[in-house]
């Protein structure tokens, strides 16, 4: 029989930040966003700063900033390790806004010894969290 | 013989001091508290980040390019970098004495090394500044132990790996104490670089990797160091919480048995002064006859 929901885990080294159980979700991975439905082949990937969308069992779209990390699928277990995570509610717009300007100008006029990859990085995150805090 | 008064005045400095013992123990057992959820709440990541470096260094063994992974290369042990993990503050029992001894015990076992000394807390770093047995490099120092956010623990451990793989040190351990219950604290000294890989079991192999396997292998290990370092400081913080309670738990019983103990000799001298009066009175009585 096939399943029809899966069990989503989402941890950073903090604390077990979700558990819920769930019928699809999206996960940004590092080489393009991985859709999952349960049943999933088992599936090791990592991931980059994007948003992680899932449908709970109880058919609510929840939406979740994670930074970083790998995800581990399973046909009923999908394990999302993340540095960081954050939901919508916790994320200020306004402060959100600014550090994006702040990377912005930052990639803009930059210097011999601003280390790219890290403002790309900074770049990204904060474009993440603009994302999710309109919403 | 001491006055009346001068015991008096000892047992009232008794008391008071019972009473800071009692409010650091209680205070002591909050922190204990909130330290051990920290603990517990980390578990989970860490053991999902231990079963997926399993399977996929299970899946990577035998890769070439994985074996020239920075971080698992072995060197011979020339020169050592201890991370030495202790609190910030004594008044804890043996707490910060026997990560000191066990310390000294480890630059004794490895003298004739180039031994530097990262310290995290205040306790060690102090010690070992005076004592100079720090080579090279002074240290980078955490100073709210209690307030400890993941992003600090990362700034020691980064430090110390990208040491290791521009090749300035040759093997990094750790030591610091494990919090095993209340009342019991297990010092601990384990190796953090290079990398033990165990090679228990055989590969689940049926996983798909988005990447290959040695390139999420790459990502994984300094993100397993990490995570050790950072447990290994919040276990610290507990067993440091444990530890004090344990002491001022101690130290107040002990006040309470002084404070007996001056009670009964303060009555007994009141006693003998009493009596000493009735024999005069008595006495003066007599003589009047």
């Amino acid at each position: 029989m096939a399943a029809t929901t899966f069990e989503l885990e989402v941890a950073t080294p903090e604390k077990l930040v979700i558990q819920a159980t769930c019928t699809e979700a999206t996960i940004p991975g590092a080489d393009g966003e991985l859709g999952i439905l349960p049943g999933h082949a088992a599936l090791l990937s990592s991931l980059t700063s994007g948003v992680l969308r899932y449908k709970a069992s109880s058919g609510r779209d929840e939406v979740l900033a994670i930074h970083g990390g790998w995800v581990e699928v399973q046909p009923t277990l999908v394990r999302v390790l993340t540095d960081a995570a954050e939901n919508p509610d916790a994320i200020d717009r306004a402060r959100a806004e600014e550090s994006l300007k702040r990377a912005q100008s930052r990639l803009a006029n930059i210097a011999e010894n601003v280390d790219l990859a890290r403002a790309l990085n900074a770049l990204k995150r904060a474009q993440v969290r603009v994302e999710i805090a309109k919403k | 013989m001491p006055s009346l008064i001068d015991i008096r005045r000892r047992v009232r400095s008794v008391k008071n001091t019972q009473q800071i013992t009692k409010a650091m123990k209680m205070v002591a057992a909050a922190k204990l508290r909130r330290a051990q959820e920290r603990v517990l709440a980390a578990r989970p990541y860490a053991a999902m980040l231990e079963q997926m470096l399993a399977s996929v260094s299970g899946a990577a063994r035998g890769d070439d390019q994985a074996s020239e992974l920075p971080l698992l290369a072995v060197r011979p042990e020339q020169r050592v970098q201890l991370i030495l993990v202790t609190a910030d503050r004594g008044l804890a029992g043996g707490f910060n004495t026997n990560l000191i001894k066990a310390a000294q015990r480890f630059l004794s076992d490895h003298s004739g090394k180039d031994i530097r000394i990262e310290a995290v807390g205040r306790k060690g770093r102090d010690f070992f500044a005076k004592r100079a047995t720090l080579s090279g490099e002074h240290i980078g120092l955490v100073n709210k132990v209690a307030k400890l956010t993941y992003a600090e623990t990362q700034a020691v451990t980064q430090r110390v790996t990208q040491r290791y793989i521009d090749g300035e040190i040759d093997a990094v351990y750790l030591i610091y104490n494990e919090f095993k219950s209340v009342i019991a604290q297990k010092l601990t000294e384990t190796k953090l670089l290079p990398i033990e890989m165990k090679d228990e079991g055989q590969a689940p192999g049926d996983y798909l990797y988005e990447q290959p396997p040695d390139v999420l292998l790459g990502t994984l290990l300094p993100k397993y160091i990490e995570n050790s370092v950072y447990r290994a400081i919040l276990e610290s913080i507990a067993a440091e919480q444990a530890a004090r309670m344990t002491a001022m738990d101690a130290a107040s019983s002990n006040a309470a048995d002084v404070i007996e103990k001056l009670t009964l000799y303060m009555n007994r001298v009141r006693q003998a002064s009493i009596t000493k009066e009735i024999i005069e009175v008595v006495s003066g009585a007599a003589a009047q006859e």
